[in-house]
């Protein structure tokens, strides 16, 4: 086994899907020759031939327009949204039409697309670079939307993506491209979408979250650990549909959850699990389900990005409240 | 490569006028019925022509029933097409049966005459599920209601049929307002970067519900629009089945010797509203105008071509007539008899798998329904 980062996962998972099946075709700005301003499709034209991977014109909702007229003929396209900040341009394309093909015509046609995008927090980007809009999306019925925390989950997962018949959204976290690497077989493997994983087992708390916040929360769990709290992270790995049953078994057992994004409190995953958790479980509850987000503004500038941006000890602050409600 | 002006009086408005002075209209039938442009004329057998007369005067009455079917509450959504008769359907016509259509919401005429069975469009305005359910073979999208949407997804079906090495065409359709929107510039950009095989075409019926299309843009024809994208524009009589016809024909024959894409502006005009919702074309338009385009009328143009020909009669026509009115009965009897629409029909067509919400309230509504 390989020792890969995420980007170098993701890579290899369009690798492999571009082998594993003459339809998949991956095009976007600047994938071709360029590699992708983050080098996830590096290498990947020169070894499949601009047939298959291709750049596009500057111009999202023709990309989106393109991998639903190719579905239309067939195709498995994997699109990329150079920066899902740019996804207002591409709206129609994804929930207007994506979304809505298979449903407009009955059943008769699909759309398996996989749009990939890098996103998230913590890498000083322009604005429109790092909002996270996964809420946004996961409110359109028709998508699956993902998001790996892991070099291992983003190579099963996105294989799962691409192979999926219906739309779905990759979201990749800018932050995790690279931060650290991880033992990633070189066969192909899948990861089902829409359930999660307990990332950290635990008896007391629930710490339910994806992406980023998986590590701030791992990184929470470990420092409750030696204030005699045990904590169990759940990474949701798909946003929508979420995990309910994981979710579910969790909270049974510990009593209390705590839900932790990135993304804004209003603009969240977070109220869903919330809302999941009151209707199933709420007689298992010791305490309030309460949420980690970052404030309602529009993405921090910046110079303000490090105290906007979630982290560990809110997560240890906010697990204390329900831990000693 | 580009040359460069030496020694001359730079003059930005001549780069304008010389490009609009390009963009005449092609009209081979005058509205005499007489042919004004021997050289352009398509090569179209009589049981062609015949074919086309037919088709025009066939959709003409399904126009004036689908109009008199929602007045009675029998149908649901739709936007009248007569007066574009010869637009829509003489680009058909130029059509093969592998060519796909991406058509708009007024682009009905097309796809039933490329194959959609007429109940399903009558579902299809009704909103019913089996309206979408193109049968296999039928190489159409369900109308778009997004303005432009179709635009970018053609660009998208040509590159596939082109990666497919396909002998066929994508043809998309919008209208005058639609050549504002940006989807309408990107879909031909993308396929003109790409040597897609694309024709796009504009029915210009001269207003988006209200707006002229003189308040939609400076251009002085949307066939210049083409320009932009470094791909071949016309714009033609969209009155004259001859016309549109040969148009249409030339860009798919481009098209499929990888020449790659071509936009088509057909003037014409809607007679009906914008919709059967409310839409009252008094409020912009005058009568004057109304008559002035019926005068062009494209069944009479082509009526009097016939005639003078040998090739229609009074009779043939009547005949066309209800055969029309016979298969509209048909359609809408066949169409009355489509199974009652439940939730939970809609749950089970939003992904190949149910996800466990919907799983969830698949069964609340199944028994709900069931009672």
């Amino acid at each position: 086994m390989a020792q890969m980062t995420m980007i170098q996962a993701i890579t290899d998972a369009l690798r492999t899907e571009l082998r594993n099946d003459p339809d998949v075709l991956v095009f976007g700005e600047d994938v071709g020759l360029n590699g992708g301003v983050f080098r996830a499709t590096e290498g990947l034209q020169t070894e499949f031939g601009e047939d298959r991977v291709f750049d596009t014109p500057l111009a999202e909702s023709g990309i989106g327009g393109l991998a639903v007229g190719l579905s239309l003929q067939g195709f498995r396209p994997v699109p990329e949204i150079q920066f899902f900040g740019f996804v207002y341009e591409v709206m129609d394309s994804i929930s207007g039409q994506a979304a809505r093909l298979r449903y407009r015509t009955g059943g008769k046609f699909n759309a398996p697309i996989t749009f990939r995008s890098p996103f998230g927090g913590g890498v000083h980007t322009p604005d429109m670079h790092a909002d996270s809009l996964e809420g946004l999306m996961a409110q359109q019925p028709g998508v699956k939307v993902v998001i790996p925390s892991t070099p291992y989950d983003a190579k099963g997962l996105l294989i799962s993506s691409i192979r999926d018949n219906d739309p779905v959204i990759f979201l990749e976290h800018m932050k995790l491209y690279r931060s650290f690497r991880q033992e990633v077989p070189e066969e192909a493997y899948t990861i089902p979408l829409g359930k999660a994983e307990v990332k950290r087992e635990g008896t007391d708390v629930s710490i339910i979250t994806y992406g980023a916040m998986v590590h701030e929360s791992l990184k929470a769990a470990e420092e409750l650990e030696k204030e005699g709290f045990s904590a169990e992270v759940i990474d949701l790995r798909t946003v929508s549909p979420i995990d309910i049953e994981t979710i579910v078994a969790s909270v049974e057992k510990t009593g209390r959850a705590i839900v932790v994004q990135e993304a804004q409190k209003q603009a969240g995953i977070a109220a869903n699990v919330v809302a999941e958790i009151n209707d199933r479980v709420i007689l298992s509850l010791e305490a309030p389900v309460l949420r980690v987000a970052a404030p309602d503004t529009v993405f921090a500038f910046p110079q303000a990005e490090a105290a906007w941006l979630p982290n560990y000890k809110d997560v240890i602050e906010t697990a204390k409240k329900v831990l000693t409600f | 490569m580009v040359s460069k002006t030496q020694n001359a009086k730079f003059d930005a408005k001549k780069t304008l006028e010389v490009v609009e002075e390009q963009f005449q209209t092609l009209q081979i039938l005058n509205e005499a019925g007489e042919v004004i442009n021997e050289a352009a004329m398509p090569d179209l057998s009589d049981e062609q022509l015949q074919e086309l007369m037919r088709r025009m005067v066939y959709s003409r009455i399904l126009d004036q029933r689908s109009i008199s079917l929602n007045r009675q509450g029998r149908l649901g959504f739709y936007a009248p097409t007569a007066g574009q008769e010869a637009s829509q359907l003489a680009s058909q016509f130029a059509l093969e049966k592998e060519d796909f259509i991406l058509p708009g919401y007024r682009d009905v005429p097309q796809i039933i005459w490329h194959g959609l069975p007429l109940y399903q469009a009558f579902l299809w305005s009704r909103g019913h599920l089996e309206g979408g359910q193109i049968p296999d073979g039928v190489n159409i999208a369900i109308p778009q209601i997004i303005i432009g949407a179709q635009y970018v997804q053609t660009a998208g079906v040509a590159l596939g049929m082109k990666k497919r090495g396909a002998k066929s065409v994508a043809i998309t359709y919008t209208g005058d307002g639609g050549t504002s929107q940006g989807d309408f510039y990107e879909g031909m950009n993308f396929a003109g970067a790409y040597k897609a095989p694309a024709i796009f075409i504009a029915q210009n019926n001269r207003f988006a519900i209200s707006t002229p299309v003189e308040k939609q843009s400076a251009a002085k024809t949307l066939a210049q629009k083409a320009v932009a994208a470094g791909i071949p524009g016309i714009q033609v009589d969209g009155m004259d089945a001859l016309a549109v016809y040969a148009a249409t024909r030339d860009a798919r024959e481009r098209a499929i010797n990888g020449e790659g894409p071509t936009f088509i502006e057909t003037l014409t005009y809607r007679y009906g509203p914008h919709t059967m919702a409310g839409d009252d074309p008094t409020r912009y338009r005058t009568a004057d105008l109304d008559n002035e385009w019926e005068k062009k009328d494209p069944l009479v143009r082509f009526r009097k071509f016939l005639e003078k020909k040998g090739l229609w009669t009074e009779e043939k026509e009547n005949e066309v007539i209800e055969q029309a009115k016979e298969d509209i009965k048909e359609a809408i009897k066949k169409a009355d008899a489509a199974p009652k629409q439940k939730v939970t029909d809609l749950m089970s067509i939003m992904y190949e798998e149910m996800p466990q919400n919907l799983k969830e309230q698949y069964e609340i509504y199944k028994e709900k329904e069931s009672k």
